[in-house]
């Protein structure tokens, strides 16, 4: 008990350092180094690459449809004779964009909304938690549909708001379920014995030490809405064409496996990359973090 | 333990019914009627069905109508299926989903814990990042890849399985891979992080301290606490799983909860989306509550709230 | 350490062995096997049935299904399309072609012993027509003396519909005016008889939700019996004992597998299914290269177009509408896209409909189409407003419409959105009629151009393109009375030319239905409207 005291003393003191050495950490992690090299580079290929090619990536030739890697097209072409390579990278943008800005919205709200409730504690916590499974249990589509009509506009805006309006609620409940652990750690009883004020407990104390699950759970919150994204394209809601994203290059590729295999390889291997590496920059992140790391 | 049980369960009443309320208006404001066709009918015609089913009356009529015979157990017929109740679908598609469901959550934690565990001891080896690698195997590929791939491969090539079907145990294999990879990815990557939190805890120092096994430590102290956010995890995983997944069921046609679940409210079939939405609601709400029960029974610091 | 992976690898060799068992447990017998040697066929039919009530449904996927279950007073030969005897062994028809007179096959008996008689049909065309119902088709009954009055709430009385039994074995069916396919017509789930007692145990006449149409409680007069049906599974029938012609009928049983496309080929590959509804365009080369004997095109009455609402901008111009149908490359749609066989179309009515063959053509030819263009004020497509193109979602349309999009972007230079909607949404933008341009499609209910002429009338219900010519309305409507075919066709004729040169529609393709088919099929013949009685398929072993 008088060492945790010691520790949170010594967390308030060295706040400003902590940084530094979360930073230094991080650049000692290998494995986060490649994924985020990773990262960068398909991100700015994703950003960059369109412009290069000699293509646009709505050029159709339909002649030279579903043709495999060659020197004209490096990577193949799709069944409309498109360049796959264009639509691989033009389909990122937006697959990338949607990740991160859901994901975004999910993360303040979840977060803000699950450490409340789980600090407050009481009958407000069980309000507000049966709050979140009553909209939990609304069905998806049917929110997706309404939202897309109702405001009528076909924009990729609506996309990544009405999937971080959902997908917040597994945010929410996790970090409550962390909030409502740690709210009962001894240090926190020392904490406020000390006389620190709710707030000063909540931003000192219990945020920090949600940053491990909840870094963790965003890096997984990515992936999930780059697929949400993509079933909704397959319900006909999500991105229209003749864009295209990550998802429905890769739904359209399984399915064409076994005679066309570069469509889905491509795809897939972007993507996978790209999930690989943000989880390893996330795991980096999380071990950099951590205060209790011993090294 | 019980008064929270009580206590929970009458709380949930409320959620349901604020939850019944908001779908029975969501789906009031789609665009689209559940007897819209390719061939339209004539609007006498289409006036003649709505009064069938009572969709002529004002809304505030129709809305105390649902609630009504909601109370007397009765959920409905069909729009899109007459002559099947709403009820009687439910009850023929939901325990195929609640099957592959099980299957599916017995996959993800016999695949997840194991390798999660496992990575976090072998932490900053290279092991831990093939483990972790393997893992994220679910993740990387999504289940409309992931199915086809172990399609073609293990039934339309070796012909160990059906291609689809739930008629047969063997059946039950490949859907419950596709869709049980996903989750094991989640699941290995919280046990994993759960473990590397416990295992830097003191007392686990203690014990090792005390000269004990490297597995007692583990298997007595650690296991148990690490596992709580997979617990933690384990509601909006089950209620996911046994929602049915629509994509897992369609590619390998089984009759479960996921199409007609999705298929009603593209069809805006009113009935059954309120039923499958009611239904699909009070399972959340039991697994939350059976989820909070476990915490707690693992936790005990979270009691007597 | 060592012995947690120990226990690691137990648990994984457990694992394994118990996957052994499971595959063990994988059926040995394929489902086509299986058939050939009980004779029973095995049929995707693509989407599940919304029901089996032959009066109340209007889709090709239910009557697939029901025309295994029921039969009306005629049939249509498997082969030929020809005319044939149904419930009705013979008929008379009046000089003056309003009369007609069936007699029944004595052996015409309902799946539970009882004899098929002409009430049982004055029963069926009273229900069908009953206001009350709400029955979406029961327009096709109207060529009926007085259905249309009944049907409308103008006449009250059924017994003063122009239908009658002599006795139980004879019915008199009189019509409005002569109509030379009305035979063919009595071949369509409109006109299917429906069994009195069925219906009225489970509830009134014109009861809509109802469960007459469960297993167990179906009674039809068709070759087979509904024996199981469970949703999103199987629909199982079997042979039906009491069918009038039940030695001629081959096959012991029928399942109908109500699979998604994709997943429908693959089991088709698998041997699980011996027929299945369609192919996915991008697996026709491969079955084209590897198994062309499986993949079976028939052409189809069916005509997928465009419908432009030509009450919007710059829609109200013709010339505006011709020029974006002269500038379409159709070739490379059928060829490129849809590589199934389909026809382009250079004329809305498909080919073959009842005899009939359109004169009229409309050209492909962009240099015309920019002409076309800067008369009405456009230019090389400069100021022309940005419009949308509107489709239900699909994998197809969409590709269609991209590589349409692509057309008049390069020859007429102008920018168009394409927008998706899914199928509820969709249908209520287009009664709505909300829309720029949507893509449509129409299949002839009866062998006839007049099931699709009739669309560019101004009263139709499925005409939203707000386009309305009553010279055109005349035409139709002269057609319908017209009693010479020469000049009946004549008329017609006139009317699609008319159709050609104001083009509220742009045709872009005639349908063709493609599927795979096992060899072991016999007895399965290319059929326009899709008919395939299975009475006449058998399955070699």
């Amino acid at each position: 008990m008088i060492k945790q005291q010691r520790e949170s003393a010594a967390n308030s003191v060295a706040s400003k350092s902590l940084g530094g050495d979360a930073w230094d950490r991080l650049k000692r992690n290998r494995m986060a180094q490649i994924g985020g090299t990773i990262f960068v580079c398909i991100t700015l290929l994703c950003l960059i690459g369109p412009s290069l090619s000699s293509y646009s990536f709505d050029e159709q030739n339909l002649a030279y449809g579903a043709q495999p890697p060659s020197s004209a097209h490096w990577l193949g072409t799709d069944d409309l004779g498109r360049d796959l390579f264009l639509r691989i990278l033009t389909g990122g943008r937006i697959s990338i964009g949607v990740g991160f800005a859901a994901t975004l919205i999910a993360l303040i709200i979840g977060v803000s909304y699950g450490a409340l409730a789980g600090y407050i504690g009481g009958k407000t916590e069980a309000a507000m938690m049966r709050f979140v499974d009553a909209v939990y249990a609304l069905p998806f589509t049917m929110i997706v549909i309404i939202l897309t009509v109702t405001f009528d506009k076909k924009s990729i805006f609506l996309i990544f708001m009405a999937i971080g309006a959902v997908e917040w609620l597994t945010m929410a409940r996790i970090v409550r379920g962390q909030t409502r652990a740690l709210r009962k750690q001894t240090y926190v009883d020392a904490a406020l014995v000390i006389g620190s004020s709710h707030s000063r407990i909540l931003f000192k104390h219990i945020l920090p030490n949600l940053i491990g699950p909840v870094i963790v759970y965003t890096t997984l919150t990515i992936p999930a809405v780059i697929l949400l994204e993509s079933i909704l394209s397959f319900l006909g809601l999500g991105v229209q064409p003749p864009a295209s994203s990550w998802g429905i290059l890769i739904n359209d590729g399984a399915q064409k496996l076994d005679i066309y295999p570069w469509m889905l390889i491509f795809p897939a291997l972007f993507f996978s990359l790209t999930i690989f590496a943000l989880n390893f920059i996330g795991d980096g992140v999380r071990d950099a973090l951590d205060p209790k790391e011993s090294k | 333990m019980l008064s929270l049980i009580a206590r929970r369960l009458l709380q949930s009443i409320p959620t349901l019914w604020v939850v019944a309320t908001a779908t029975f208006l969501l789906l009031r404001l789609a665009p689209g009627g559940p007897f819209d066709d390719e061939k339209p009918i004539p609007p006498e015609i289409k006036a003649q069905i709505e009064a069938h089913y009572g969709l002529d009356l004002p809304l505030y009529q129709q809305y105390f109508q649902f609630f009504g015979n909601l109370l007397k157990g009765d959920l409905g017929p069909s729009y899109k299926y007459p002559g099947w109740d709403v009820q009687e679908i439910i009850i023929q598609a939901f325990p195929v989903s609640l099957e592959l469901g099980c299957w599916a959550l017995l996959t993800s934690l016999a695949l997840g814990i194991p390798i999660g565990t496992l990575a976090a001891l072998k932490h900053n080896k290279p092991a831990e990042t093939n483990l972790m690698a393997i893992a994220m195997i679910g993740i990387c590929l999504p289940s409309f890849v992931i199915g086809p791939i172990l399609l073609m491969t293990f039934s339309l090539q070796l012909g160990w399985f059906n291609p689809l079907g739930w008629s047969y145990a063997g059946d039950r294999v490949l859907p419950a891979i596709t869709l049980g990879l996903l989750y094991a990815a989640y699941i290995a990557r919280l046990a994993r992080s759960g473990m590397l939190d416990v295992m830097r805890n003191d007392y686990i120092r203690t014990a090792r301290a005390k000269g004990l096994k490297e597995r007692t430590v583990v298997m007595r102290h650690a296991l148990r606490t690490s596992l709580y956010p997979v617990v933690a995890y384990m509601g909006p995983a089950a209620a996911g799983l046994i929602s049915g997944s629509f994509v897992v069921e369609t590619i390998f046609f089984i009759p479960g909860m996921g199409p007609f679940f999705v298929n009603a409210a593209l069809n805006r079939d009113y009935t059954m989306v309120m039923g499958t939405v009611l239904f699909y609601a009070t399972l959340i709400i039991l697994f939350n509550l059976l989820v909070d029960i476990v915490q707690m029974w693992m936790n005990p610091r979270t009691r007597n709230d | 350490m060592l012995s947690l992976l120990t226990q690691r690898l137990q648990t994984g060799c457990l694992i394994l062995l118990a996957l052994g068992l499971l595959v063990g447990c994988a059926e040995q017998q394929s489902n086509v096997e299986r058939g050939n040697t009980n004779q029973e066929l095995y049929i995707g039919i693509g989407t599940e049935p919304s029901g089996l009530d032959p009066q109340l449904t209007t889709g090709l996927t239910e009557y697939s299904v029901m025309t295994a279950l029921l039969e009306g007073l005629t049939t249509l030969d498997a082969e030929t399309m020809q005319v044939r005897p149904g419930v009705a062994q013979y008929w008379d028809i009046s000089e003056d072609g309003l009369t007609y007179t069936f007699y029944f096959n004595p052996n015409a008996r309902w799946s539970n012993g009882d004899p098929v008689t002409a009430a049982d049909f004055l029963f069926s065309f009273e229900r069908i027509l009953t206001p009350l119902l709400g029955a979406p088709y029961a327009y096709m009954l109207y060529p009926m003396r007085g259905a249309e009055a009944f049907n409308r709430g103008k006449l009250t009385d059924f017994s003063q519909v122009g239908a009658r039994a002599v006795d139980a074995a004879t019915l008199i069916i009189e019509l409005e005016a002569p109509t030379p396919y009305f035979l063919s017509l009595l071949a369509h789930n409109t006109w299917w008889p429906v069994h009195p007692p069925s219906i009225l145990k489970h509830g009134a006449m014109t009861d809509r939700i109802s469960k007459w149409t469960k297993a167990g409680n179906y009674v039809g007069n068709g070759p087979f019996t509904l024996k199981r049906w469970r949703l999103n599974s199987e629909i199982h029938a079997v042979k039906n004992p009491y069918y009038r012609a039940i030695e001629n009928v081959q096959l012991n049983g029928l399942h109908f597998l109500p699979i998604e496309p994709q997943a429908e080929e693959r089991s088709f590959r698998a041997g699980h299914l011996h027929i299945t509804s369609t192919v996915p365009i991008h697996r026709i080369e491969w079955y084209r290269a590897n198994q062309p004997e499986h993949m079976r095109f028939d052409t189809s009455l069916g005509v997928y177009y465009y419908m432009l609402n030509t009450s919007h901008g710059a829609f109200k111009d013709p010339r505006v509408r011709k020029a974006l149908a002269y500038s379409i490359n159709r070739e490379e749609i059928t060829k490129h896209v849809l590589k199934a066989g389909q026809q382009p179309a250079y004329h809305f009515t498909p080919p073959n409909a009842g005899g009939y063959n359109a004169e009229v053509r409309l050209p492909h030819d962009p240099e015309l189409a920019r002409q076309l263009l800067a008369e009405a004020g456009f230019p090389a497509g400069k100021d022309f407003p940005t419009f949308e193109l509107l489709y239900n979602t699909s994998e197809s349309h969409r590709t269609i419409a991209v590589a349409i999009q692509q057309m008049w972007k390069t020859e007429l230079g102008i920018d168009i959105e394409l927008h998706n909607q899914e199928w509820k949404a969709y249908l209520s933008t287009r009664e709505s009629g909300e829309f720029d341009i949507l893509r449509a499609a129409w299949f002839g209910d009866y062998d006839d151009p007049n099931t699709f002429l009739s669309l560019g009338q101004t009263d139709n219900g499925n005409n939203h393109s707000q386009w309305s010519n009553p010279v055109y309305d005349q035409l139709i409507l002269d057609a319908a009375i017209e009693q010479n075919p020469a000049a009946r066709m004549a008329l017609f004729q006139q009317a699609e030319a008319i159709l050609l040169d104001e083009m509220p529609f742009i045709p872009i393709y005639f349908y063709v239905t493609s599927r795979l088919i096992d060899p072991a099929v016999q007895g399965w013949y290319p059929s326009i409207l899709d008919n395939h009685p299975y009475q006449a398929i058998a399955l070699e072993d």
